[in-house]
């Protein structure tokens, strides 16, 4: 069955349910692009899933973000939700500083999160509390570095054919 | 008396269960395991406990390559995601930088690319079926099928100059028109290809032995299925019908009509049957395209991405600027976040790309489903056999480009 | 002064090479996109069966040629070299594809680039990737390596050199 549900709505229920914990709420490119606290996150994403009207019950995406330049709030998660029942998609954002990377765990509500949350634990070093199985997962077991953070390079030190003379660098 | 905690290779078990148990390690070179992923399987006797899988083995760091190249630069590594279907990768990042620039595609270009993807949807579900048929035994269907797709391979190479990772298209529509030989490589293919897709099919999928090798393997429930994130023929095949093509049409599949297949136990034999029947409604689409295909331009109106043609870049002034202001990467990109999905072979490929204004992106993550319905493997095989787990893997398509990217 | 080999030893050279060359076991060492152009090699149209490499061996103690055909990560170079150690005299190796011969498109930190800095390689074959006519033409490059090689190249100063500059006993 499915309602017809718009943007509106789900910002206002949201509003209402979450007064405090909801930080900003922006729509971009038909998509709602919610930013909430991080010590909420958890229990929004259990509202969203539960909740008779929403219906959020698939999480399709997770991953980490870095922004170097704002202090405090230089890591970010980012959760893409997808309700079957009524093909709604929303985005929700957490902004948390690079001193204190902790996030709660979503492994609880959708399975699917324990590896996207090893991948951003991979990737950007972010650590989420109540995980199972927190380790690397792509990369090497014992790097030492995260590389996606932005102030590592991307190449590899050892290749002997790209001569900085040659390409003017 | 003592217990001790030990850790064997990421599993935690205690004495006793140390000495019950067999570790087999279906290592990353294996004939089977088609791509590289490791399996570290507990066994006790033949029947599997456990299974702790290790991926990674091809991580190629797309996404940090991606924050280094400008936007029709990343084409090339969106190829190497599911690289048995590399159009609907290609196709869908274009889609993705369209919708940020809020580009308007005509028709002509959306049918156009219509009939790629889905000539690359059947490309990739003849790899995977041939396979699971290869790995119950049954290596002459892989003979046989394998021909057909040395013929999308011919059209691909019409299109775009290469057969496998095609870099098709632009941003903004095609390079070119398709030519004559390609229109009448197309009709060929949806001509002929029924009879050996029907032969590959009476070989092999009423065949006593295939059925009892795959009927009941590797069964998942649609819960379940659902919680971990399933899409495409794996999700199907348990029993829901989610499709991004249906759910969230893009690229005009609205003016098409197909069917989408589901199965009922999630098993083997289930996802054999949803892909098989999906190549078949591919078939139709492409069929219905050729016939409703509008008269039009081959490329959108947005010179500030698409590369002029040579003709134009030698002979105009404004060809010479366009091409300098996008190679230099002089053009204006909105600044934004955009998440875009299309319905890959094995399921929603999705593209959360983040502008920051540059000519990189600032934060580009695929959305693989491969690497997420994976996770759920060590569950689809626990009191199967080995030979199962071998054929539930090979079912489930798993691609080790899109697993690690 | 003849001071070359006697006459029957490189008439025995020349047959052991012909048969060495015209029935290869190869190892497919698939591991990404230069894996599919090798399924199409190994299919009917452009059939790799009438070099005589019909048999494929997946296991190194049975393999003569060692065909690595993908991105190796450096997670996986390790994996590589017990592969190629675990292979028996004589034994050749080719590198399929730009990625295996020098790291590709992909200069990043978890790409190796190239195999040459694990194991030797005797020939590659360019490409991304490379269409199956390139694959076959470098399985012929590696019939003609064979076909010359004789019987003393394995027990020589030089080769034994190369291989411990690999660190490979």
């Amino acid at each position: 069955m499915e309602q017809q549900i718009n943007n509106h709505l789900i910002e206002s229920l949201l509003r209402e349910q979450f007064a405090d914990a909801v930080i900003q709420v922006e729509e971009s490119y038909g998509m709602l692009d919610i930013t909430v606290q991080r010590d909420k996150i958890i229990e929004i994403l259990q509202w969203l899933r539960d909740h008779s009207v929403l219906q959020f019950n698939f999480l399709t995406s997770m991953n980490g973000m870095h922004f170097p330049e704002v202090k405090n709030k230089e890591l970010s998660m980012v959760y893409h939700l997808h309700s079957f029942f009524t093909n709604a998609r929303i985005r929700l954002h957490v902004f948390f500083p690079i001193s204190d990377p902790h996030v709660p765990t979503a492994t609880g509500l959708w399975n699917t999160a324990n590896w996207m949350e090893r991948e951003a634990f991979d990737f950007f070093g972010i650590r989420f509390t109540g995980h199972p199985d927190l380790r690397r997962i792509l990369n090497v077991e014992d790097m030492l570095y995260h590389p996606l953070l932005k102030q590592y390079p991307l190449e590899d030190g050892t290749r002997t054919d790209k001569e900085d003379k040659y390409f003017g660098r | 008396m003592a217990k001790q905690e030990n850790i064997v290779n990421g599993v935690v078990q205690t004495e006793e269960e140390l000495k019950q148990y067999n570790y087999l390690n279906l290592g990353p070179t294996h004939p089977a395991t088609h791509g590289i992923f490791q399996n570290i399987l507990k066994l006790d006797g033949e029947i599997i406990v456990d299974a702790q899988p290790t991926i990674g083995y091809i991580h190629r760091a797309f996404e940090k390559l991606a924050e280094h190249r400008p936007y029709y630069q990343v084409t090339p590594i969106t190829d190497r995601l599911n690289y048995c279907s590399s159009p609907i990768n290609n196709i869908g990042w274009h889609m993705t930088v369209e919708k940020l620039i809020k580009a308007e595609m005509p028709k002509r270009v959306d049918y156009m690319r219509v009939i790629i993807m889905e000539l690359a949807r059947i490309a990739d579900h003849i790899i995977c079926n041939s396979v699971i048929a290869v790995d119950t035994g049954a290596l002459t269907g892989f003979l046989y099928v394998f021909q057909w797709r040395e013929k999308i391979y011919e059209i691909y190479e019409l299109i775009c100059g290469t057969r496998l990772t095609t870099n098709i298209g632009r941003i903004g529509g095609f390079e070119r028109d398709f030519s004559d030989d390609v229109w009448r490589r197309i009709e060929e293919f949806v001509n002929e290809f029924p009879k050996a897709l029907k032969e590959f099919e009476s070989m092999v999928m009423r065949n006593r032995i295939f059925m009892d090798r795959t009927i009941k393997v590797g069964p998942i429930t649609a819960e379940k299925a659902l919680n971990y994130g399933f899409t495409g023929p794996n999700l199907r095949a348990a029993g829901v019908d989610y499709d991004v093509r249906v759910m969230n049409p893009y690229c005009s599949y609205q003016d098409f009509d197909f069917i989408i297949p589901i199965g009922s136990n999630g098993d083997t034999y289930d996802r054999f049957c949803v892909r098989e029947e999906e190549m078949w409604q591919s078939l139709h689409i492409i069929k219905q395209a050729m016939q409703k295909m509008p008269a039009g331009d081959y490329k959108a109106d947005v010179p500030e991405f698409y590369l002029p043609p040579k003709e134009d870049v030698y002979n105009s002034m404004e060809g010479l600027i366009w091409h300098f202001k996008i190679v230099m990467g002089e053009v204006h990109v909105p600044k934004g976040q955009v998440y875009h999905s299309v319905e890959g072979g094995n399921g929603e490929l999705g593209f959360y790309l983040v502008s920051d204004g540059g000519r990189q992106p600032y934060r580009l993550h695929f959305r693989r489903p491969c690497f997420i319905y994976y996770q759920a493997y060590p569950e689809m095989i626990k009191g199967a056999m080995l030979s199962d787990a071998i054929i539930t893997m090979s079912s489930m398509n798993v691609i080790a480009g899109e697993l690690d990217a | 002064m003849y001071t070359g080999e006697g006459y029957a030893l490189t008439k025995l050279e020349k047959v052991v090479g012909l048969a060495r060359a015209n029935s290869i076991w190869p190892l497919p060492f698939a591991t990404s996109c230069c894996g599919i152009e090798f399924m199409a090699t190994m299919a009917a149209t452009y059939d790799l069966g009438r070099f005589g490499a019909e048999r494929l061996s997946f296991s190194p103690r049975q393999a003569d040629l060692l065909m690595v055909m993908g991105t190796i990560a450096k997670k996986m170079g390790p994996v590589l070299k017990q592969v190629y150690t675990q292979m028996a005299e004589p034994r050749w190796v080719i590198a399929v594809g730009a990625c295996a011969s020098s790291g590709g498109i992909f200069d990043t930190y978890s790409v190796l680039q190239g195999i040459d800095k694990v194991i030797p390689v005797d020939v590659y074959v360019p490409g991304c990737p490379p269409p199956p006519e390139a694959i076959l033409d470098g399985i012929l490059k590696i019939q003609e390596k064979i076909k010359t090689e004789g019987f003393k190249r394995r027990d020589s100063t030089e080769y034994k050199q190369l291989l411990a500059s690999y660190g490979i006993e």
